[in-house]
């Protein structure tokens, strides 16, 4: 293990610590800095690296034993209290053992708990569904006053924990197992909740993805440029609510295709949240979205699955190429629309 | 400390003067959780009229005691307490369910002033408290939460999960009543699904119990002032024992009084009966 105690990353770091390890260790450096995080995790703390925070500040965490309920209702106690709480479990028991826990205790009441979810998608790929999550981001876009964010790698996740912090109200950060690689290259690139990042320039699609698939669709996007002379667009929309209109708006407006790629259900999540935008603003556009066709998921490796479920560079190669062969009317005049 | 004969007078009086309140409350509701409200009268006035720390202008206070009525559908109940503490006019009463009111029957730490965390779905409460309880011992502060439990809601697989970590975070400066009313909305509680041997129950999770009548006051006292000078590991749980809708000799022990309106004819009734209570 790293003996890294500072608070910038580099790719270096994140190659050398997992994505879960990488938040353990910001969340220690903001503990240093701030005597009201407490951390609690039920019975994962060394599975989500929570633990690293407990090793740190044993009078701080609280490990509740698997009772995910107590888990965030303790949450919300503390933070009542005037702590500020960080929890950590898997993404399925977050969201789905105790979802009105996180629903009724803490967003109902509107309070400063951040959730780190790991093991989200089918990250944890040879678990099968019990321990698979491809509902979170719907269940939790539909809680008010929940921030949701799906990092893209742990650099991205190192820059979420912080973020967080200051970002008022409950905030659900999903990531992975904690073993993807990365894609960022250090922490300067201007992170902001509620702002997509654009990793490529693009005209003649726009790809919007989070999480796992934004390593993905930046190799897919180059292997376009360079084979088919497409100019792709890339979005990371780290955030997911509140999603980024005017990004969305913006690519509608300047490339006329949009495809969406996640590692969750296709209903409800990253895509939902990209389609309900286009259709609010009555702009014709040719869209798409990738990810789990409502089902639950075999298992394997995580690669595995992505590559299976369309989530990989290859297939999203493929997807672009497809969209990009339909015959679409892109040079409609918008002028005299709604 | 000790309660004098002048003290219980003065309860009496307030507990009754609630109970009005509560009546009136159900009525212009239009229906409330009524039977519930009334069974949990004595804990709530004592609390608020004895105990607990609070500062009704300022009901923010940072050193506050907490107080978490779990059993949230007794929110009729709770609100008459606040109202005749002085945190909001008791007119305001009169809005309780209706339009945009900032009463529902389960009330809302957001919108009423004096409520600490908001309840309703049951099992909710002592995890919070628990959580409130471990908040003020982390950051060093004195002041103490207290949750009432409805005994139904014991059913709920959450309270046993706060339970042990109540116990096993020695979280002492949590007081936990449970109003043992004995009935639930399908029936006795024995026979929808029964909790006893309950008090053992709460033993065997590594809490001292203290079983008392939760309408006399003396015995209240005692166990709170015992619940205080706890200098055990373990948290204190005063099991009440009592009458759903005490007070109003028509619904006392009637499981169709868990959920019922009342109109003013019917108001009258209960006002009388309360009053012959002293």
């Amino acid at each position: 293990m790293s003996e890294k105690t500072g608070t910038t990353w580099t790719v270096y770091d994140a190659n050398t610590l997992s994505q879960a390890e990488i938040y353990g260790q910001v969340l220690c450096d903001l503990g240093e800095q701030h005597p009201k995080i407490v951390g609690l995790s039920a019975d994962l703390a060394k599975s989500t690296k929570i633990g690293m925070f407990g090793d740190k500040f044993p009078d701080r965490f609280f490990n509740v034993g698997i009772a995910e309920q107590n888990l965030f209702g303790m949450a919300a106690g503390m933070a009542r209290s005037g702590l500020t709480p960080f929890v950590s479990t898997m993404a399925a028991f977050v969201t789905m053992r105790a979802a009105e826990q996180v629903r009724t205790d803490i967003c109902y009441q509107n309070l400063d708990v951040k959730i780190i979810a790991t093991h989200g998608g089918t990250s944890f790929g040879a678990a099968g569904s019990t321990h698979h999550c491809t509902e979170d981001l719907s269940i939790t876009r539909a809680f008010p006053n929940m921030t949701v964010l799906v990092p893209a790698d742990g650099i991205e996740t190192a820059n979420a924990v912080k973020a967080s912090l200051d970002y008022p109200g409950p905030v659900y950060i999903r990531i992975g197992r904690g073993f993807e690689p990365t894609y960022y290259k250090d922490e300067e690139y201007g992170f902001e909740i509620g702002k997509a990042v654009e990793i490529n320039p693009g005209t003649d699609i726009t790809i919007i993805c989070c999480g796992v698939t934004v390593l993905q669709a930046a190799g897919a996007a180059k292997i376009l440029q360079e084979t088919d002379g497409l100019s792709v667009r890339v979005l990371n929309m780290h955030t997911i609510k509140p999603i980024d209109r005017e990004a969305i708006l913006k690519a509608v407006e300047e490339t006329r295709r949009i495809v969406t790629f996640e590692d969750h259900n296709i209903h409800g999540g990253l895509g939902s949240a990209v389609a309900d935008v286009i259709a609010e603003s009555g702009k014709g556009c040719a869209f798409e979205k990738v990810g789990i066709p409502d089902c639950f998921c075999i298992v394997g490796y995580p690669e595995d699955l992505y590559s299976h479920y369309g989530l990989d560079s290859n297939a999203m190669i493929d997807k672009v190429r497809e969209i990009m062969g339909k015959d679409f009317e892109e040079d409609e005049n918008w002028d005299d629309e709604v | 400390m000790p309660i004098t004969d002048q003290e219980i007078k003065d309860l009496k009086e307030k507990a009754m003067q609630i109970r009005m309140d509560i009546v009136d409350t159900t009525v212009a509701a239009g229906g409330a959780h009524i039977g519930g409200a009334m069974s949990m009268v004595e804990i709530m006035t004592i609390l608020y009229f004895k105990y607990i720390n609070v500062d009704p202008s300022n009901p923010q206070m940072e050193d506050r005691d907490r107080v978490v009525v779990s059993k949230g559908h007794a929110g009729v109940g709770v609100a008459p307490v606040l109202a005749n503490k002085g945190y909001f006019p008791k007119e305001e009463l009169m809005s309780f369910n209706q339009f945009n009111s900032p009463f529902g029957m389960h009330l809302d730490s957001m919108k009423v002033k004096g409520v600490d965390i908001s309840t309703g779905s049951l099992g909710h409460g002592l995890p919070q408290s628990v959580g409130l309880a471990l908040g003020a011992r982390t950051q060093g502060k004195d002041w103490k939460t207290y949750c009432i439990l409805g005994d139904g809601e014991c059913n709920e697989g959450s309270n046993w999960e706060a339970a042990m970590a109540a116990s096993h975070f020695k979280v002492t400066n949590l007081i936990t009543f449970v109003d043992r009313n004995n009935l639930m909305i399908d029936g006795r509680t024995e026979d929808v699904m029964s909790l006893e041997p309950f008090a053992d129950k709460w033993t065997a999770f590594g809490f001292i119990v203290k079983e008392i009548n939760g309408h006399d006051y003396k015995e209240l006292t005692e166990a709170i002032d015992f619940a205080h000078a706890n200098t055990t590991d373990k948290p204190v749980l005063i099991l009440c024992n009592t009458i759903k809708g005490k007070g109003i000799d028509f619904m006392e022990d009637d499981v169709k009084w868990h959920y019922g309106s009342i109109d003013s004819d019917l108001a009258v009734q209960a006002k009388a009966s309360i009053e012959k209570m002293g």
